[in-house]
């Protein structure tokens, strides 16, 4: 996939995450014990053989900067391509949302100028293992104008009001496609990564922009979808979808299952991050674990269950962290309690403190809390 | 080339034949330690620490793993423009080239790389050591007592004395005598290893070393006992810390336990003083409801269903159902299955441990001396029901 750039859109409503996104962009928000939310779309690009990357930021971008750098872990620091912030334009700051096309049309030059034939557009919230290969292959095959990478949800019946759904025809061609229907009339759910050729992206910007529209998916693929050739191409893998507090919770929960755990880090590639100096993780004589995730760098005297650890914590002896994500560096101090709880970085809770949150609505510390 | 004040030569060639098939096929520094490092990370890393940022690395025996690994020196933060780590293999001359005979003769053979820097000191480490070590501070030291030549000493039990180069020195730390493990020692103050010299007076050392055709080229051998004779300024230079000659399989074993006590000596958790090391990306570590793990080390990468007591488990390494490792090191991307007992035991690289198996004996299970630790090669399969008694190494077919 050397002739297709990447473009990573994380212009999206910052708010749906709570406490945790309330400072830093969603893409740069922690999961799975060691990673950021964006970790995964990009590495499944790099992956999948995308050596240019662009990454669509809006204002508190300097998380995500911080956690990306020039992009070495991901190989994508590279005298040629690699990876570019696409900033929004100062004086165009209102309106903030996903697809505003005003951001791709600040970005045009850079999009105009890579020497790439496609382009692959994600967002960052969509967490999954894929190879776009095959999904490369099947818009060449279908000679598609456009290709849509959909989830059928069907024996999933999540609540989804944020996702778009799409509807097929036997073919593969898409002729309908809702964003946050209130009634959902089809399971096959956008997954908010689509092909095209650069060229028709650059058209669509122009043609869209120079009539005011605003709205790429909108305006751009909606009202085109009986002119241009769209087309859905089903992913069969593990698919966690973030779109509040609850998926977050539940998906990380779901990593607990060794083939879940296997299939999102393993699958198609591995999953690249930031690595930290952390020493193994030291698990010593009071030390008692039971189904959980647990990064390096901690130092484990108390009791873990069912939860996911980042890296850095402490978990002193006597305590009992339950049903919990605790972020890194915390400090869950002796004898203190824990139990459905969402602990962003650097929380501590001091000597026997008891927290509990509700399995379905867990208790989200914010970051730097002393408890 | 930017001048640099000292720079750091490290003797990173050595074969460690006592460590077995531990070395078969990877020099002494390469060989993996403490869940995630390598022995050289622990030099490297002091390197870094210290602020010394221009080091050279001799290579000799098997240097791919190492090569590979130390790469452009980046995992320590020593890809620098100016400097940074430099790997020094032998090579070829106008008039013929020749292997690193001794480890003074490798500083001689590079004389060029270390004159570019025009250093007024050179630091000679030795890759094959287990320590954290601010050279910086010896270095003042060095130059606070007008030194030509300082070694970094540390105390070490007087019935382990004899097996370690001796200073004896006076009150102001001056070195008046070196024995090479003497039979009856006089100070338990042993060489680390660790050298400061002034460079323009080593490298005449050096050159007149070189003249000798019965020198065996040896720093502890020849040029400091030649320096002393000639009355140079030498001093020894306490160390107080942990340190570690991971020489032989035992040694080694004992290092990674020492690394299992509750508050142990060598902390690597020290954000102030970070051990760098190659990092694999790896997942975190899944314990399953199953496991049992205590007073252990494990890293990214790791499934646990089993049991781990006492050991350090490497990333990617898996333990199956009903297993237990007890007082062990397995080493990277091992698959151990289920039922299977491992105990007292360092396991290679990548080996597969089929279900049932049993290696290594246990101390009340076998009466006669259970000091011994089995090795199993990296690479290989033990089959289902293999049983393998204490203190041997497992090797796999040749070639």
């Amino acid at each position: 996939m050397k002739n297709v750039m990447g473009i990573i859109n994380i212009m999206e409503n910052e708010d749906f995450l709570m406490e945790l996104s309330y400072h830093r962009p969603v893409a740069a928000v922690p999961f799975g014990g060691r990673y950021r939310m964006i970790d995964f779309v990009l590495s499944n690009m790099v992956n999948s053989g995308i050596q240019n990357v662009g990454i669509l930021v809006q204002n508190s971008y300097r998380a995500l900067m911080d956690h990306l750098g020039r992009g070495k872990e991901w190989d994508l620091d590279r005298k040629r391509d690699g990876l570019f912030f696409l900033p929004p334009d100062q004086y165009n700051g209102q309106g903030i949302y996903r697809w505003d096309l005003r951001h791709f049309y600040t970005h045009l030059d850079y999009i105009n100028y890579s020497r790439h034939k496609y382009v692959l557009i994600s967002g960052s919230n969509m967490l999954c293992n894929i190879n776009y290969q095959e999904a490369f292959e099947f818009h060449q095959a279908m000679n598609a104008d456009i290709t849509l990478i959909y989830k059928d949800m069907e024996s999933i019946r999540d609540n989804l009001p944020q996702s778009s759904f799409i509807d097929i025809a036997e073919d593969g061609r898409i002729f309908g496609l809702e964003i946050s229907p209130t009634k959902i009339n089809s399971f096959k759910m956008s997954m908010e990564m689509c092909l095209m050729k650069k060229s028709l992206l650059v058209d669509l910007i122009n043609c869209c922009y120079s009539r005011g529209e605003c709205d790429l998916i909108r305006d751009g693929f909606i009202k085109n979808l009986h002119r241009l050739r769209v087309y859905g191409f089903p992913y069969q893998g593990y698919l966690a979808t973030i779109d509040n507090i609850q998926s977050y919770y539940k998906h990380s929960m779901d990593l607990l299952k060794p083939e879940i755990w296997r299939k999102l880090f393993f699958e198609q590639g591995l999953i690249y991050t930031k690595p930290k100096d952390g020493a193994p993780t030291k698990y010593n004589e009071g030390a008692r674990v039971s189904n959980a995730l647990i990064a390096n760098d901690c130092i484990i005297d108390g009791f873990v269950e069912n939860s996911i650890i980042f890296r850095g914590v402490k978990i002193g002896r006597g305590a009992h962290v339950k049903d919990s994500i605790i972020m890194q560096k915390c400090d869950i101090q002796e004898d203190a309690v824990i139990e459905s709880v969402i602990a962003d970085k650097e929380v501590i809770v001091t000597k026997v403190k008891h927290l509990k949150g509700e399995k379905h609505y867990p208790l989200v510390i914010k970051k730097r809390t002393i408890i | 080339m930017q001048r640099k004040e000292c720079v750091a030569m490290l003797l990173a060639g050595g074969q460690g034949s006592r460590l077995g098939v531990l070395t078969k096929k990877l020099a002494k520094p390469a060989v993996p330690f403490g869940g995630r490092y390598r022995i050289i990370d622990f030099t490297l890393s002091n390197c870094n620490n210290s602020g010394f940022d221009t080091v050279g690395v001799l290579t000799q025996y098997q240097p791919l793993a190492l090569n590979t690994y130390i790469g452009i020196g980046s995992h320590w933060d020593l890809d620098r423009k100016n400097g940074g780590v430099t790997v020094l293999p032998p090579f070829v001359k106008e008039m013929g080239g020749e292997w690193y005979k001794g480890t003074a003769n490798a500083i001689y053979q590079n004389i060029e790389f270390v004159d570019q820097y025009k250093p007024k000191y050179i630091l000679i480490l030795s890759g094959d050591h287990i320590y954290k070590m601010d050279y910086s501070l010896m270095l003042d030291f060095h130059k606070e007592k007008q030194a030509d030549a300082t070694i970094a000493v540390i105390e070490v039990p007087w019935q382990e004395a004899s097996g370690f180069g001796i200073m004896n020195t006076a009150k102001d730390a001056r070195i008046v005598e070196f024995e090479e493990k003497p039979k009856v020692p006089r100070s338990n103050l042993a060489s680390m290893g660790v050298y400061i010299f002034n460079w323009e007076l080593l490298k005449a050392y050096l050159e007149e070393d070189e003249r000798n055709p019965r020198s065996s080229n040896d720093f502890g051998k020849n040029i400091i006992p030649l320096m002393l004779e000639a009355g140079q300024r030498m001093f020894a230079y306490p160390f107080k810390g942990y340190w570690r000659d991971v020489g032989t399989i035992e040694s080694l074993w004992q290092a990674n336990m020492d690394l299992l006590l509750e508050n142990p000596k060598l902390d690597l958790n020290d954000q102030k003083w970070r051990i760098y090391s190659v990092t694999p990306h790896q997942p975190p570590q899944y314990v399953a409801p199953s496991a049992r793990v205590n007073c252990s080390l494990i890293n990214e990468g790791c499934m646990v269903f089993g049991n781990v007591y006492h050991s350090i488990l490497f990333p990617g390494v898996d333990i199956g159902k009903g297993s237990t490792i007890r007082e062990s090191v397995i080493l990277s991307n091992v698959k151990i299955g289920k039922n299977v007992i491992v105990e007292r035991a360092i396991v290679g690289v990548e080996t597969i441990i089929e279900d049932n198996c049993h290696i290594g004996c246990k101390e009340n299970s076998c009466p006669e001396d259970c000091s011994r630790i089995t090795v199993v090669e990296g690479n290989i399969i033990v089959p289902t029901g293999s049983f393998i008694k204490k203190d041997c190494q497992l090797v796999g077919k040749a070639g």
